[in-house]
């Protein structure tokens, strides 16, 4: 009980709760009150950046006191290993806070008229953020898997918003890959159960320690699946041909929110990897640090690749943004292995950086490919949908396109385009003021320091991925400037109508992006000592198992085992495994029990 | 019992597997459907297999735990089974406006002529 009093206590649920009642409170209106909703969205999103603040300044305040906190609040006020926990820590935090901060820019400009283009936009929005915000903020390994689930529904809406043969047949991949990978979690969770007995996150560390050799096998294969379902979410390579057609096909302010769906799975593999399989797991220490090493630098690489040979400017956003999960998941990998913590946290705060770079560049590529000659309706594109609306009439589609005006009919010059683009693009390639050279920087530096001082040379995989680092930032350099030479420089003809509203987003972003550079050195503090936190689990687990209550009792902080375990114990495993099981071991059913059954030492 | 749930396991997710992989989006709903069964049924399993034990106990006094089936998987399952029943109805929506706009039921929306 270190410091459930430190942390507030409601305020944690409420990046969850916010988005649900406002989504659920859209419903009632007509659809066709979108300013209404608009409002009602933005104020959503405002509170939700509010409690992320506060969020975020209490993790930080007790830090500076000394010690890590973790703040814990119990669903329904079970007890911890039985209920379901959502915890509070400094990863958790500031993904809440990201959120929030990308979410604003993608509603202004979906105003600009997409949100009239299809059904419910405001409350699938809103849905998708609580289950980003619910994935980001649980300890429970099960409703993780359900706030997925409610991300990814809400994602599919978005992703099809719109509607037009593109995105259906790129929304029919999509959900087929997304329904195939939530089968892998599916079956990794419970395999998971099967050989821990346990569901909380903490807790799996903590019983992982008991396993024999037969379980560990199993256990590690549960792992393995629950990687590739991660994996696929997070577009490692080769599991990521899913996602540059998706977003491509998405409508704009869709695919910027889901620019932090890819990093929803690797804040998941980050969490895992470091809390279970981590430096302290014993024999399964650095279980899959390999894979996520030599993935990572080969999705770098297949990204580079991508950006160069695309020529859609969409297309190339989706590269960009398997480009930035390959680098992070390459130091996770790295991390997991023992590689410190001043590169993990380099490379959290390129992950920041890159995800508000490529939200900027989803919502900008839209309006700078845009070819229409000024006419009015910015937004409208020619799918050759019309002919096909009677088809969609029967079965309640009829009515998508009520297209809405805009919030506000002003327009910026081609010029203001140009200038907000080239940025972007020098944020993407990572150019030294930007954060995206700041980041890599320190990941780099992170590497070659920790590395230099513990084993006394550079390993070879860390060759290549400082060589990916430089060259992956080159390729998109080079693949960006051509496009922007041939689009602004080299192109004649009346530029296209670009409504404010379309631009003030990026705008936004990108004085996001300035605030980082600005503040660099607090927001690198604050990521490094958030990988401090995340390479010493067991804080973790023990401010989430602090008064929980197990037959086990294995000791919390460290994995080391019990010196004298208590008498009770061994027998009451023995008794409580039943004649059907293959294994004797600690029953779930046992655990089930003890709290309001008996009265456990 | 085992055998014959382990069979059926692997029945149901082989056939699954293979039906996914087919290029006819019928064939991958089905495949996907079969696959989500396995999936269940796995996940019971996880709860190790009981027979006539109840999940649910009563409340005070003790109560011998090795009388009553696991209810977590079971909780778990059913959670699972709507999860994917809304997931694959919405895929199902999808891919009868897939049809109706390609004119085709292969999943990329035009035939492969060899």
């Amino acid at each position: 009980m270190i410091n459930t009093g430190v942390a507030p206590d409601h305020m944690m649920i409420a990046p969850i709760l916010i988005p649900i009642v406002a989504g659920a409170i859209m419903l009632f209106y007509n659809d066709r009150n979108r300013q209404t909703k608009l409002i009602m969205g933005l104020v959503a999103v405002g509170l939700t950046f509010l409690a992320s603040i506060e969020l975020v300044s209490d993790v930080k305040s007790a830090t500076e006191q000394g010690g890590t906190v973790v703040g814990l609040y119990r669903l329904g006020d079970w007890p911890v290993p039985i209920g379901i926990v959502l915890v509070l820590d400094r990863l958790s935090a500031m993904m809440v806070m990201l959120t929030a901060l990308l979410a604003a820019p993608s509603l202004i400009y979906a105003a600009a008229g997409w949100h009239g283009k299809g059904q419910h936009y405001h409350s699938m929005f809103q849905f998708l953020l609580a289950g980003v915000n619910g994935s980001f903020l649980t300890g429970d390994l099960f409703n993780l898997f359900v706030f997925f689930e409610v991300m990814l529904a809400a994602s599919y809406g978005l992703m099809l918003h719109g509607s037009g043969p593109e995105r259906i047949k790129a929304g029919l991949h999509y959900l087929a890959v997304n329904l195939a990978a939530s089968l892998f979690f599916l079956i990794g969770v419970a395999l998971v159960y099967g050989t821990t007995g346990t569901l909380t996150m903490a807790d799996i560390g903590r019983a992982l320690y008991w396993l024999d050799d037969a379980e560990r096998v199993l256990f590690h294969a549960a792992a393995g699946l629950l990687g590739l379902a991660f994996l696929i979410k997070a577009a490692s390579w080769p599991l990521c041909f899913w996602l540059p057609p998706t977003y491509a096909a998405a409508s704009p302010p869709a695919a910027a929110i889901m620019a932090i769906m890819t990093k929803v799975g690797i804040y998941v593999i980050l969490r895992l990897s470091l809390l279970v399989l981590g430096p302290d797991a014993g024999p399964s220490a650095g279980f899959g640090a390999p894979v996520l090493m030599i993935g990572g630098v080969l999705t770098m690489g297949f990204g580079m690749i991508g950006i160069l040979g695309t020529p859609e400017l969409v297309r190339k956003g989706g590269y960009l943004a398997i480009i930035s999960s390959g680098t992070v998941l390459t130091a996770i990998g790295f991390a997991q292995a023992g590689g410190g913590s001043l590169m993990l946290g380099g490379a959290l705060y390129y992950m920041v950086g890159s995800t508000a770079a490529i939200s900027a560049f989803f919502l900008i590529a839209e309006p700078v490919s845009r070819n229409d000659e000024g006419d009015d309706d910015a937004p409208v594109e020619d799918d050759g949908f019309d002919p096909l609306s009677e088809r969609w009439a029967p079965m309640g589609l009829g009515t998508v396109e009520d297209t809405t005006a805009p919030a506000s009919q002003r327009t910026v010059s081609w010029l203001t385009m140009s200038i907000c683009f080239s940025l972007v693009a020098a944020m993407i390639a990572g150019l030294p003021p930007m954060p995206g050279f700041i980041g890599k920087l320190a990941i780099l530096r992170g590497a070659i320091q920790d590395n230099l001082s513990t084993a006394g040379y550079l390993p070879m995989v860390l060759w290549v991925y400082a060589a990916m680092l430089i060259l992956s930032g080159l390729g998109a350099l080079i693949a960006l400037m051509r496009f922007g030479i041939r689009r602004f420089w080299a192109e004649e003809g009346p530029a296209p109508r670009i409504l404010a509203l379309e631009v003030v987003p990026v705008v936004l972003l990108l004085g996001m992006i300035a605030l980082q550079t600005v503040r660099a050195d607090a927001l690198l503090g604050y990521t490094r000592d958030t990988a401090r936190a995340l390479l010493e689990p067991g804080v973790y687990r023990k401010a989430v198992l602090a008064g929980a209550q197990d037959v086990r009792a294995a000791p919390v902080s460290s994995l080391a085992p019990d010196p004298a375990p208590a008498p009770d114990e061994a027998p009451e495993a023995e008794a409580a495994a039943p004649e059907t099981r293959p294994q004797p071991e600690p029953a779930p059913a046992a655990e089930m029990a003890s709290p309001e059954t008996q009265v456990n030492p | 019992m085992e055998l014959i749930l382990a069979l059926a396991i692997g029945v149901l997710v082989g056939s699954g597997v293979w039906l996914m992989l087919r290029p006819r989006s019928y064939q991958v709903i089905v495949g996907l459907c079969l696959l989500a069964y396995g999936v269940n049924l796995f996940i019971f399993a996880m709860g190790r297999l009981y027979v006539g034990a109840a999940p649910i106990m009563p409340k005070g006094g003790f109560v011998d735990p090795t009388a009553y089936a696991d209810p977590l998987p079971q909780a778990l399952v059913l959670t699972a089974i709507v999860i994917s029943f809304a997931t694959t109805a919405l895929f199902l929506v999808l891919m009868i406006a897939s049809r109706g706009v390609t004119g085709t039921d292969h999943v990329d929306g035009k035939e492969r002529h060899s």
